[in-house]
């Protein structure tokens, strides 16, 4: 561990004590925690105190954010090893010492900035939104009920941290990125699916290359949504149960084979 | 020839800016056929846009069914106190809600009445009910729809966490930029026919902001360097309500539709003072008045203990707090210890919008410099002196789609701009520039200079204004300028995500923005909307249709007065038409 030190902080009249922030610096090729002694004012978050070390005693720190107000989802980082945003982290909720480490499940770029590039092509590869040809031509504005469209707002206020993709374990532990999108593509695919304008139908995608299968209802992302989504059971569980309906349940087999087409377009096999 | 080498990319349209307007303008060039590329400083998906709240202001009169697009052309220009291109203000409130049905049949899902229309709710200056939401997150919802419909596009390609440092120009026309990775500090060479500036604002340039870093006004430093004119510089607006407890969040905003939805202000005497400075519109005055009124409140000795007012909307039931304004229930719970439900906000004015940038025809998007084009926050004119909650969004996807077809007839007209030969010693000194400060380790620290910036023009261009305190501003940012050119990264000199660097780059832009904003404020010899002047209180007549516009010339910043072609009489008839007032019983 390298101990780093610096003069009082200009400008910070509301200086009450010290902080031991440490924060991992490094890159692909390996790294190391460095320690920084951040002088602390009311209210202050884990950003504030990481932007300090920045402006102060290491311009080089590279972390992303933009925000600062958990709207945008850019500083998500594990603080004392739980992954969240730091624009949210108030430093009162820990002691004199706080560390900052960047998510486990991307492949890191420089110090706290991940590589998070593999969640940007699988939202390509999800259908997008797809209207019926009659919503879709029609000259009146559509009429949709408040119950029918709040079922997913909850998915739609997603605010892509990946901070739910970073605790799954199929993408943390296993890195089987090939084998499963990962919950925040569970949250996407539900938003579509649950649409009420929406005619496709995104099973044989869930069965196949999104693998919704591979999700073990631990509910590890649910805890981490700064956005407080119930990802497991609003999102996923639906749609395992989607899955089911239509590849697993023997009654519905019998009719798909006597040509009782459905309704909406399969798409993703 | 320069000693760094760069990669040469090519585009038709190269788009600079991911928020609302340069994803609109993306689908429009994209849809007229042609390769566009967006750059951006950030991810996808995290631009400024995702941070409005209130809604999108469109006359679709869903709730209040006297709405048209003439109160709400008369709402924007009373707002932008009559110096708004008014053809701007007539395309906007004509066209603004196509563009939210628009925006629904992409996927968008906005709040219903019990009739399943899209709901509208009321917000500050606005005669109706007019602002489409999605709870107090409408940005966020109108940012996923659009990025989600641009990158299943054919043709449209992102380069995210890009840095354009420097437009370039052959024969007089635009054919590319100079840019860097943020990742890797990795030069590019963009070839393209025409450009698309959406690059937001620029509230960095004061500390206390609701602007992200992002906001340090690169596109209206871009074009002016390019020969663009820049237009309305001296109208920045505050925001009445931002946080002021406690100092970390300093400037956070709150939104709008808290006072839209009930919220009442009181000082600390418990005195609703709006009542003094607007008898009429009370909290939803325009935002000009509401935030001169709270400054007036602190500086009278009734401010909070912080230094603010306080913003109450405990008279609303918890639940109905919590439906509408979920976003602004968990941020005071978590970051102020404060129960909204139960208690009040403590809230202060803070740097929120630029309505000056650069100028542009009101029909394309076009700015003097043939192929270069801008939308949204960096353009100016639609909202002159002030601008409306729910205008920005509305004016992201009418300008944003104009823009985007005006970009995209001038990459098909000059589409052997990509091609044309650069000036190959302009752009080595770009590339020379650009380097700078890796190469002077014992340079300032940027992030100092970054600070003592805002430092100016939060002391010498407050919310009320003065002659010299902006002459003196002035002098103080010319001072800065010798000092940032001199600059170095403040630590290491390594390429990689360097933000040290990053932000040496950043305050190039924020000295023309901050001189042309000092510049222009000393020009206008009055008081009017955003612009409030302690030696000239008044609002001149015959100033009303001058605008100050902003050049560089061989001899520096160049700013004169220009005045405006008079509105045509139906607009005029509009402007002055005496509207019914809206009451929710007799409509809903």
């Amino acid at each position: 561990m390298i101990e780093q030190t610096a003069g009082r902080a200009q400008g910070a009249p509301e200086e009450i004590s010290n902080l031991e922030l440490n924060i991992w610096r490094g890159n692909s090729a390996g790294g190391d925690i460095v320690s920084y002694r951040v002088p602390v004012r009311e209210g202050m978050v884990v950003l504030d105190a990481v932007l300090w070390v920045q402006a102060n005693m290491a311009s080089d720190l590279a972390v992303r954010w933009n925000c600062k107000a958990a709207k945008c989802g850019s500083c998500s980082a594990e603080v004392n090893g739980f992954p969240r945003l730091m624009c949210k982290t108030p430093i009162s909720e820990y002691g004199g010492s706080v560390t900052v480490r960047p998510m486990k499940a991307f492949p890191v770029v420089k110090d706290l900035v991940t590589d998070v590039s593999w969640n940007y092509e699988v939202n390509k590869q999800i259908p997008p939104f797809t209207p019926s040809e009659r919503d879709a031509t029609s000259s009146e504005p559509w009429r949709m009920q408040q119950k029918d469209v709040e079922r997913v707002m909850e998915f739609r206020k997603c605010i892509e941290c990946f901070l739910c993709q970073d605790v799954c374990h199929v993408l943390r532990v296993h890195d089987d990125k090939a084998a499963f999108y990962g919950p925040r593509f569970m949250v996407r695919i539900a938003s579509l699916e649950m649409h009420p304008k929406d005619v496709l139908d995104r099973t044989p995608l869930l069965k196949g290359k999104a693998g919704v299968g591979y999700c073990n209802v631990t509910k590890c992302c649910t805890e981490v949504c700064p956005e407080h989504i119930k990802i497991t059971d609003n999102a996923i569980i639906p749609l395992k149960e989607r899955m089911d309906d239509a590849y697993f349940d023997p009654i519905r087999a019998i009719v798909r084979r006597l040509g009782g087409s459905p309704k909406r377009r399969p798409v993703g096999e | 020839m320069s000693a760094h080498t760069y990669e040469t990319v090519e585009t038709d349209v190269l788009v600079l800016g991911a928020g609302g307007a340069g994803l609109r303008g993306t689908l429009a060039a994209a849809e007229a056929g042609l390769r566009v590329l967006i750059v951006c400083k950030s991810l996808l998906g995290k631009a400024h846009t995702v941070m409005a709240e209130g809604g999108v202001a469109a006359a679709m009169h869903n709730v209040a069914y006297q709405d048209t697009w003439e109160v709400h052309f008369a709402d924007t220009m009373k707002g932008g106190k009559l110096i708004n291109d008014w053809h701007m203000a007539e395309l906007h409130a004509k066209e603004s809600p196509e563009r939210v049905l628009e925006l629904e049949r992409w996927g968008a899902v906005f709040d219903r009445t019990w009739q399943g229309r899209i709901h509208q709710r009321p917000f500050g200056a606005h005669t109706y009910p007019r602002l489409a939401h999605i709870g107090d997150r409408t940005g966020l919802e109108l940012i996923r729809t659009l990025q989600d419909r641009a990158v299943h596009t054919p043709r449209v390609d992102v380069h995210m966490e890009v840095n354009v440092f420097k437009l370039l120009k052959a024969d007089g026309r635009i054919a590319g930029a100079l840019a860097y990775r943020r990742a890797d500090g990795s030069l590019i060479l963009y070839r393209c026919a025409a450009i698309l500036l959406a690059t937001g604002g620029t509230g960095k340039i004061y500390r206390v902001t609701s602007n992200s870093w992002e906001s340090t006004g690169d596109g209206t430093a871009l074009a002016y360097e390019a020969g663009a004119q820049l237009r309305d510089m001296e109208m920045m607006q505050f925001h009445p309500t931002g946080m002021v407890w406690p100092a970390g969040v300093r400037g956070l905003l709150i939104t709008e539709a808290v006072r839209g939805e009930g919220g009442v202000l009181r000082n600390k005497d418990g005195e609703r003072f709006m009542e003094r400075y607007d008898h009429e519109r009370m909290e939803l005055s325009s935002r000009d008045v509401v935030a001169r009124a709270i400054n007036s409140e602190v500086n009278a000795g009734r401010g909070t203990p912080h230094g603010g007012a306080y913003l109450d909307i405990t008279h609303r039931t918890p639940e109905f707090i919590k439906s509408k304004l979920p976003s602004m229930y968990e941020q005071f719970l978590k970051l102020a210890n404060v129960d909204i439900t139960r208690q009040p906000m403590e809230v202060a004015p803070t740097i929120h919008y630029a309505m000056g940038g650069i100028r542009v025809d009101a029909e394309t998007g076009a700015t003097i410099v043939p192929g270069l084009y801008a939308a949204g926050e960096v353009a100016s004119g639609l909202h002159g002196a002030n601008r409306l909650g729910g205008n920005s969004l509305s004016d992201l996807l009418v300008f944003g789609k104009r823009a985007g077809e005006g970009v995209a007839s001038a990459a098909k007209a000059n589409a052997g701009a990509s091609t044309a030969k650069l000036d190959p010693k302009e752009l080595d000194s770009a590339i020379a520039e650009l380097m700078a400060p890796l190469e002077r380790p014992a340079g300032e620290s940027p992030y100092k200079l970054f600070a003592e910036i805002q430092e100016v023009m939060t002391t010498h261009a407050p919310i009320v204004r003065d002659g010299p305190g902006l002459e003196a501003g002035v002098e103080k940012i010319h001072a800065l300028g010798s000092r940032v050119a001199a600059c170095g990264t403040g630590g290491p000199t390594t390429l990689a995500f360097n933000p040290g660097w990053h932000t040496a780059g950043d305050l190039k832009s924020m000295l023309v923005n901050s001189e042309a904003l000092l510049r222009s404020a000393i020009e206008r010899k009055e008081s009017r909307g955003a612009h409030a002047r302690s030696d000239f209180p008044r609002t001149e007549d015959e100033l009303t249709p001058i605008n100050f516009i902003v050049e560089k010339t061989a001899d520096g910043m160049d700013v004169r007065a220009e005045r405006q072609a008079p509105m045509p009489d139906y607009l005029a008839e509009a402007v002055q038409h005496s509207y019914a007032r809206y009451t929710p019983e007799a409509t809903e």
